[in-house]
């Protein structure tokens, strides 16, 4: 808006209003918030508070949220979480993960729920509990790492994010050491009421040769209106090797603005699967820095966007180095009016020759009125590379339902086959075969109901 | 078992079946031979059921059932079988799943229980070896890398765990190494019985070696202009199609 015209009247853009109550939100909190008094946090804290009042929250306008219009998150004001809120261990019980045995982190509405954890055995060389301890303990130490893998907050959100760090996972893992055991982190919002927003930061560190696996889980209380605002930052030393996947499985009415910011070492590798199946409103950042010679990246994502959910992937892979390897597969099967965005960025800076980058982003649409925007973005500046990107869009094949249905199968079983097999397609490459099976059954009885849904309303 | 009656079947509004009659017994095999673009696949196509064949006129009695009546699944369960001349890639549903969904949505259509998984393996295990086929191919998914040779018995492998009353081969011969050819008859003669018939669509005499007709017919103009025993094949062999330009066009 040009502030000089003869809006006058009206200088507070609708994203700096929005973004106005949760500054004065901030001026409540920030005396609770762990590690005051440590100077670079104090300092980080009021850098972010800073850019969230000038910049606002992102509006259409800005060209990485021209799909996604947030006015449904922005309609009303979310209040930050007060740490305490009661989540029933039979709560997290029912939603565990057949056969996966994890070291556990619990978070209710944000805050470490310590009685709901298990860091039981933990081995010398890896650190896993709350942030919040970890900054009351460490401070001075983790504020040199808190926003490192970030680099500069891209938006209102991480703005926001980062003002009010407090609490989330603090993940390090020395050098060498390598985890036999998954970490599983689950984040349960809407605990403590309607109207919440959680502001989870985690920190995953791995020392140098190090390995580990971290499965971050979204889960709702209940079905009324939450906002998470979550945000990963993820370091990994020389060769160190993380298989990371988030899953996200809130409510329908609930809103989910999410970051992994990473940074990769030389040699080190980093596979991140990002699967999401509801929610009213889903964004997800993942901005992967390949910063040493040979490091590689995966980025894959499954996303199903059905009522009205809107999901946006917004990814971004930064070659900074030569030699690097980057490997980016998102899928998404969109049905009633589902809405759906992916965003590939993909840039290969001068210097990082021998750069070896895929990307695809392939979409099922199930309906006429759901909707996809796709959007590959190579920048390459190095002239010895080889990137190959593609994305589709499509309905089911007709040849291959009635493959199926020539042997018999029924035509709603065939379209359902047919639909799950598009979308685990992207899951077999998670490692971690308790999670990879729990993903696939997931989506495909995700699918399953929603399917019998959309076959019923006809 | 199959009575075709002055079938007439259209595509995009264009006639390629023009009153075609037909008639095939149990136990019997039958081929149906022809130049290219004659409407042999259509045939095979109309009578699985394939969505784009508008049936204008005619009918298809199968098992004394109206068969044009029936949802092409249904006709699946009923014993129609059809072989593709391009089986069809399904990456992410495995073999196993696929003939495990058809042959128990088959068993609960005709009010039977549906095979448990040990019954299930064993009748895969007993059957993929008419085909000599390994077993990692149940787990690998539908034709998805398979070479030519391989996808063709894949579909005779589904024949035989189908057990269907008819089985419509389209063009199964075509791709094959000999070999490969020999192994698919192989499959297909195995599976012959006194319940179950056998529609052979090929372009080549070839594959009649391997596999004997009982019947054997040309197609041409949408309609059969010559039926008659296996001499028949051997005689197109012979002669080639050009005779039925002249044939058609003095009928005309």
């Amino acid at each position: 808006m040009d502030r000089s015209g003869n809006w006058g009247c009206c200088l507070m853009s609708v994203s700096e209003a929005s973004a106005a109550a949760y500054v004065a939100a901030h001026r409540e909190k920030h005396k609770q918030l762990p590690g005051g008094g440590i100077a670079a946090l104090d300092a980080q804290r009021a850098a972010a508070l800073e850019q969230l009042a000038r910049q606002g929250l992102p509006s259409q306008r800005d060209e990485d949220w021209k799909y996604t219009s947030i006015r449904s998150i922005t309609k009303s004001a979310f209040a930050p979480a007060e740490p305490g809120g009661d989540c029933p261990a039979a709560f997290i019980e029912k939603h565990a993960i057949a056969g996966l045995d994890a070291w556990r982190l619990v978070f209710v509405d944000g805050f470490f729920a310590k009685t709901l954890s298990d860091t039981s055995g933990l081995p010398g060389g890896l650190h896993l509990g709350g942030l919040a301890e970890g900054i009351r303990s460490d401070g001075a130490r983790l504020s040199t790492h808190l926003g490192s893998a970030l680099g500069p907050i891209p938006h209102g959100f991480a703005a926001m994010n980062s003002a009010f760090v407090a609490d989330g996972a603090l993940i390090e893992v020395e050098e060498g050491l390598k985890l036999e055991r998954p970490i599983e982190l689950i984040f349960v919002s809407g605990v403590g009421g309607e109207g919440l927003l959680s502001l989870p930061r985690n920190l995953v560190r791995l020392g140098a040769g190090s390995q580990a696996t971290v499965i971050e889980r979204y889960l709702s209380y209940s079905e009324g209106r939450g906002l998470n605002n979550a945000l990963t930052e993820i370091t990994l030393d020389d060769r160190a090797c993380l298989d990371h996947c988030v899953l996200q499985t809130i409510g329908e009415r609930s809103f989910h603005v999410g970051g992994v910011f990473a940074s990769v070492a030389k040699e080190a590798i980093l596979r991140s699967t990002t699967v999401t199946t509801s929610g009213a409103l889903v964004r997800n950042d993942a901005r992967v820095n390949l910063d040493g010679e040979l490091a590689t990246g995966h980025l894959d994502g499954c996303y199903l966007a059905f009522g009205r959910s809107h999901i946006d992937n917004h990814t971004h892979i930064a070659h900074n180095h030569p030699s690097g390897i980057s490997r980016e597969t998102y899928k998404g099967v969109l049905g009633d009016r589902g809405r759906a965005v992916f965003h590939g960025r993909i840039v290969v800076k001068q210097d990082a020759q021998k750069t070896d980058s895929e990307q695809s982003n392939q979409n099922l649409l199930l309906s006429d009125e759901a909707e996809i925007d796709t959007k590959p973005q190579l920048e390459i500046y190095a002239d010895d590379v080889k990137c190959a990107h593609g994305a589709t869009v499509g309905q089911l094949d007709e040849t291959a339902l009635f493959y199926l249905i020539s042997r018999g199968v029924d035509r709603a079983t065939a379209r359902r086959m047919l639909t799950q097999a598009f979308a685990a397609d992207v899951l077999n490459g998670v490692q971690c075969v308790p999670l990879r099976e729990h993903l696939q059954s997931f989506t495909a009885a995700h699918l399953d109901a929603v399917l019998s849904d959309q076959l019923s309303d006809r | 078992m199959l009575k075709i009656r002055d079938l007439r079947v259209a595509v995009e509004g264009k006639e390629i079946l023009k009153g075609l009659n037909l008639e095939v017994g149990a136990g019997e095999v039958h081929a149906i031979m022809g130049p290219n673009g004659s409407g042999k696949s259509t045939l095979a196509n109309v009578i699985a059921g394939r969505d784009g064949y508008e049936v204008t006129g005619g009918q298809i009695e199968f098992m004394g059932k109206d068969l044009l009546d029936l949802d092409p699944e249904d006709r699946a369960r009923e014993g129609v079988f059809l072989a593709f001349q391009y089986p069809v890639e399904i990456p992410g549903v495995a073999n196993i799943a696929l003939l495990k969904e058809g042959l128990n949505a088959a068993r609960r259509y005709r009010g039977e229980k549906e095979l448990d998984a040990l019954d299930f393996l064993k009748l895969v295990r007993e059957r993929i070896k008419l085909v000599d086929m390994r077993e990692e191919f149940l787990y690998r998914s539908v034709n998805e890398g398979f070479s030519g040779g391989e996808k063709k018995r894949n579909e005779i492998f589904q024949m035989a765990m189908l057990e269907p009353r008819l089985a419509l081969l389209d063009e199964t011969d075509s791709g094959l190494d000999i070999d490969a050819l020999k192994i698919v008859s192989g499959g297909v003669n195995a599976l012959r019985s006194e319940e179950r018939a056998v529609i052979l669509v090929t372009h080549y005499q070839r594959l009649l070696d391997y596999i004997v007709p009982d019947r054997v017919h040309v197609l041409a103009g949408g309609k059969i202009v010559r039926s008659g025993d296996k001499a028949l094949a051997l005689e197109l062999e012979a002669q080639g199609y050009g005779w039925i330009d002249q044939a058609t066009g003095a009928a005309a």
